[in-house]
């Protein structure tokens, strides 16, 4: 079982954080920087985010398990059929791998290669459910596989998408489809949180809240104005105009993420965006 | 109604290398009223013909170009024209070429591009509604289909890009699912969100097509 399920299932604080596989053949910046990380359970590893091409996550996962490290293989139906889709997740458990995010994937048309077809021959509900078949020993054309693989699957969530009953209810539809955990988009508003948290804590799924280090107040509109469902409230856009280091208002604010997350979620999901080293401050509990 | 748009000339020019008596070929039906194959259109691309030097050597536009019999017998009625030409210029959708190549020994060289199943809002002003999938679901989803009108064609609900109910692909157009949702409601219906639908069967779109509908 992995560390990861076991801390869940002990419902233990959990911390995970994220690698992008370089644009490249070469995995050895992006293995030493999972090596940087400290107080994290396990990776995830972002599967060609945006739409922009880079190495497969399951070879990086696969690397990261060599190292003695706990991927999380993000997968999204973006890139391939079913049979490419559950024919990655075998060989991802044949490497090591038992950790999962499943996502539907960013649209092709905003990343490297807007020509691309898109496949989407599953949706996520969809493929959480593949997921769950295969680990019941059975594949999407109902055919009993040797061996079956183990698996902690989990989904993404955007808490605070509107309209809220629309969200929820594929959320709900995820919880279904055997979702095991949840990590989240960023989120910076405690109430949108908390109204999310009281409508998801009766299904007993795990959240981890995403939390992302928000290095400036450029970097606030940018994401407020780019990034969809992530949404960084006015007084902190200026809390970060103001700052004399941004970068240290902006691991403040994180840290106020992460005490939210504390009383409120099972978690956090760091995105740390190449201020890894910042981890042991944002994680530091205060008071 | 087949929305279809005439290739551009250089690509058409190129396709005509070396062939300089054309027949021509127009479509009565949905060619005529994207304007890209009509009675006018047939008329300016023998305009055009004449001043690259070519002979138009007849035309024809048939009423329904998809009509594989009806192509085949208003073909044979211009039989000496025919064979007169070294190639058939088709301005008709993908399906109206194929009636034509299907007829005639021929060399067929299609004039325009088929783009899709469209709906007319007015005439020149077309929408993507139906994606011909062969498993509709349009009962469950109030009436709009989120196969064509989602951009990742998602059966389940909305993906992490919608935002205040606009497309993670195109910002200016509605998320097909926050439509569905809120026409599901004013019906005071669960519709689509009361399952979990399965993975697509795209086995009914039936490639290669040999549907037996009886
Ligand atoms: S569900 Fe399929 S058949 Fe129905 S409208 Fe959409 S594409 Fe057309
Ligand atoms: S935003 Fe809505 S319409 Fe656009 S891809 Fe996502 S679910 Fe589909």
């Amino acid at each position: 079982m992995s560390k990861l399920q076991q801390q869940l299932d002990a419902g233990q604080f959990v911390v995970t954080a994220e690698i992008a596989p370089p644009k490249g053949s070469d995995p050895s910046e992006a293995l030493a920087k999972a090596r940087s990380f400290s107080g994290v359970t396990a990776i995830n590893v972002t599967d060609n985010q945006g739409a922009n091409m880079r190495m497969s996550p399951l070879a990086l996962a696969a690397l990261l398990v060599r190292q003695g490290q706990e991927p999380v293989l993000q997968l999204t139906c973006r890139d391939r059929n079913r049979l490419a889709l559950q024919s990655d997740l075998l060989g991802a458990a044949a490497l090591g791998v038992e950790n999962l995010l499943i996502l539907s994937g960013d649209h092709a048309r905003f990343g490297d290669h807007p020509e691309a077809k898109s496949v989407f021959d599953l949706d996520s509900v969809q493929l959480l459910q593949a997921v769950e078949g295969l680990t019941l020993g059975q594949d999407l054309a109902g055919r009993s596989l040797e061996v079956a693989p183990r698996f902690c699957c989990g989904a993404a969530v955007s808490p605070s998408a509107e309209p809220f009953e629309l969200m929820f209810q594929k959320f709900a539809k995820k919880v279904e489809a055997g979702a095991g955990f949840f990590q989240t988009q960023a989120v910076f508003d405690p109430p949108a949180l908390e109204r999310f948290m009281a409508a998801a804590r009766p299904l007993g799924v795990p959240v981890l809240l995403g939390v992302l280090l928000v290095k400036s107040a450029r970097m606030a509109r940018f994401l407020n104005q780019h990034i969809p469902g992530v949404q960084v409230p006015e007084p902190l856009v200026e809390r970060l105009e103001q700052a004399a280091d941004p970068l240290d208002e902006g691991v403040a604010i994180a840290r106020d993420m992460v005490a939210q997350a504390r009383s409120l979620c099972q978690g956090v999901h760091l995105m740390t965006l190449g201020h890894e080293e910042r981890i042991p401050e944002i994680l530091h509990q205060t008071g | 109604m087949i929305i279809s748009k005439q290739k551009d000339r250089q690509e058409l020019l190129a396709a005509l290398e070396g062939r300089d008596r054309i027949f021509l070929v127009g479509c009565a039906a949905c060619a005529t009223a994207c304007k890209s194959g009509g009675e006018e259109e047939v008329f300016q691309l023998q305009e055009w013909l004449g001043g690259q030097g070519k002979e138009v050597t007849g035309s024809v536009v048939i009423d329904e170009a998809c009509h594989i019999m009806r192509a085949a017998r208003d073909l044979r009625q211009h039989y000496a024209q025919i064979e007169e030409a070294q190639a058939l210029l088709v301005l008709a959708c993908g399906a109206g070429i194929q009636s034509v190549s299907g007829s005639t020994d021929r060399l067929v060289i299609g004039g325009v591009n088929s783009l899709f199943l469209g709906n007319v809002r007015r005439f020149g002003q077309y929408e993507e509604k139906c994606s011909l999938c062969g498993e509709c679901i349009l009962n469950e989803t109030a009436g709009i289909c989120p196969v064509t009108n989602c951009a990742k064609g998602l059966l389940n609900g909305p993906c992490g890009g919608m935002e205040e109910g606009r497309c993670e692909a195109d910002r200016d157009s509605e998320c097909a699912w926050v439509q569905i949702y809120e026409r599901l409601k004013t019906q005071g219906r669960q519709g689509v969100f009361a399952r979990t639908v399965a993975p697509k069967n795209w086995a009914k779109g039936g490639k290669p097509g040999k549907h037996k509908l009886k």
